[in-house]
């Protein structure tokens, strides 16, 4: 399998504050990685490394195997990666179908149509011309996916879906991941729920204070192997 | 009668004061960015419309079509080129900034024209007036001030809220970071909505060298002006900015009015009281958001 995405001894952080150190991490075509770690660890700060938020200050992001260190956020969507923030980040001043629109800006062609993505979350139908800010947490979830995949990406990045969701909730969304990856989509999932992380990943790297601390694939990793690595002990 | 003739009269003071504010309102809910040249750009659209009546011996109106594109440029210019790199957590930079590019304006305009009043002449139609009863006639004039203002910013709401480009806008100012996820070129963004807020103050200040002489240091007075509408209305409201133009000039027509029977008012003062009362009872504004 060829990588789509290639992070090779990546430096970034904030101002002073160094977040990540060296990291490398690669992920194939057609993969579904997670990535897990404690609060802190770098998770969130490499998705928008990887989006183009945070600039990169050592290292190399190569995506289908272009470098992408010059290039701007609003040009990596139009690439094809698209990032699910963490806390949904909805525009409040939009409407959830405004919200969906919005992501269709870079006008990619692909299969996820307004359409398709109100048959993925079909409780969006009914609520298509509701403010964002008066949704609940897992509708903001499903429109924040559905945001996403309407700019068609080749790598969709989803940042803690499960944060602050009830349980119930974090299962109706990812029972909806299989239908996300079936085409062929390659996902990467931040989460902090482990055992979420564990059943749809194909891989998973650990994280732990800006580095990788495990890799592997879920079924290898045992129990203890994993918490070392996640906190550190 | 003298009341309602005083009311009426504030309300299409009111729609120059709208369209002044309307840039500044843009500039602000677009941005967060506080143009302090605000009023000196509307002044300067009025030296450029009195340079072009001379250069290429056009009426008024013609002006329009000169000074507005050309005061969009430069706005588009002015964001990616200067203002841009004062964008930040911190306001004072581009308060600083802006603060110094009215002080260049003003000398400029100073050196290039110098302090003799000018104004603009829109013939006749600065004294005819519809007569409405014995005591009211509406002047020509400030009606179609009032009316361009309602047009202006009706297209701005239609436009932000039943076009893609205006959703991009209302994205943008809603969260920046996520706008250029979806693929948007926040800079550039910037620079259009500082455009138009630029090309709307010269509509303004074409219409203020029209009903009023203007001289170069009169842009900080008409800031403030700017400023109390934008505030009274309610930041991020559109509507808002219109109902606090409007608010503004009634208070100021009523206060002279109170002057004139009783005294120890003044139209400027009431505005300012009214502006006062807003902060302190309804800091939002009329029709802002209540966070």
């Amino acid at each position: 399998m060829t990588d789509l995405l290639n992070v090779d001894g990546l430096d970034a952080g904030y101002g002073d504050f160094q977040a990540l150190f060296d990291l490398s991490l690669r992920v194939a075509q057609g993969e579904t990685v997670a990535i897990i770690g404690a609060n802190g660890a770098g998770k969130t700060t490499l998705l928008k490394t990887v989006a183009g938020l945070v600039r990169a200050s050592g290292g190399a992001i190569r995506f289908a195997g272009r470098d992408l260190r010059s290039l701007p956020a609003h040009k990596r969507v139009g690439m094809g990666i698209a990032l699910v923030p963490e806390g949904r980040r909805l525009f409040g001043s939009l409407s959830v179908r405004e919200n969906l629109l919005i992501g269709g800006h870079t006008g990619r062609r692909g299969d996820w149509t307004l359409e398709a993505v109100l048959d993925l979350f079909p409780l969006l139908k009914l609520i298509q011309r509701r403010s964002s800010a008066t949704l609940s947490g897992g509708e903001q979830q499903m429109v924040a996916i559905g945001r996403a995949l309407m700019s068609n990406p080749r790598l969709v990045l989803l940042d803690e879906v499960s944060l602050g969701l009830a349980p119930t909730v974090v299962k109706d969304l990812y029972a909806a991941l299989p239908s996300v990856v079936s085409g062929g989509m390659t996902a990467v999932v931040v989460e902090q729920d482990i055992e979420q992380a564990l059943s749809v990943a194909d891989r998973v790297y650990c994280m732990l204070e800006g580095r990788v601390s495990l890799q592997g694939r879920p079924d290898d990793l045992d129990h203890a192997q994993i918490t070392t690595a996640y906190f550190g002990m | 009668m003298d009341w309602l003739n005083a009311v009426i009269q504030g309300i299409l003071l009111g729609g120059l004061y709208a369209l002044f504010a309307t840039g500044l309102s843009l500039a602000f809910g677009v941005l967060r960015f506080v143009n302090l040249a605000h009023g000196d750009l509307a002044i300067l659209g009025a030296y450029l419309a009195f340079s072009s009546i001379s250069t290429f011996d056009v009426n008024v109106w013609a002006t329009f079509g000169i000074v507005v594109p050309i005061m969009f440029a430069v706005g588009y210019i002015a964001q990616r080129g200067l203002f841009d790199f004062t964008l930040g957590e911190d306001p004072l930079p581009g308060i600083l900034v802006s603060f110094g590019l009215g002080v260049v304006i003003q000398n400029a305009l100073l050196v290039h024209y110098s302090a003799t009043d000018r104004g603009l002449s829109v013939g006749s139609l600065a004294t005819e007036s519809i007569r409405i009863s014995d005591d009211i006639s509406v002047g020509w004039f400030p009606l179609i001030i009032l009316l361009v203002a309602v047009g202006l910013l009706g297209g701005m709401q239609l436009f932000l809220s039943f076009t893609p480009l205006g959703r991009a806008f209302r994205a943008v100012s809603d969260d920046r970071d996520t706008a250029r996820l979806m693929g948007i070129d926040h800079r550039n963004l910037y620079g259009l909505a500082m455009g138009i807020a630029f090309a709307t103050v010269a509509v303004a200040g074409i219409f203020l060298g029209s009903r009023t002489t203007f001289a170069p240091a009169q842009g900080p007075s008409q800031l403030l002006f700017a400023f109390e509408a934008v505030v009274i209305g309610g930041l991020g409201s559109l509507w808002g900015t219109l109902l606090g133009g409007i608010v503004l000039g009634v208070a100021q027509t009523l206060g002279n009015q109170i002057d004139v029977d009783y005294g120890w008012m003044g139209g400027v003062l009431l505005g300012h009281l009214v502006f006062l009362a807003v902060l302190a009872f309804r800091p939002a504004g009329l029709l802002g958001a209540r966070s």
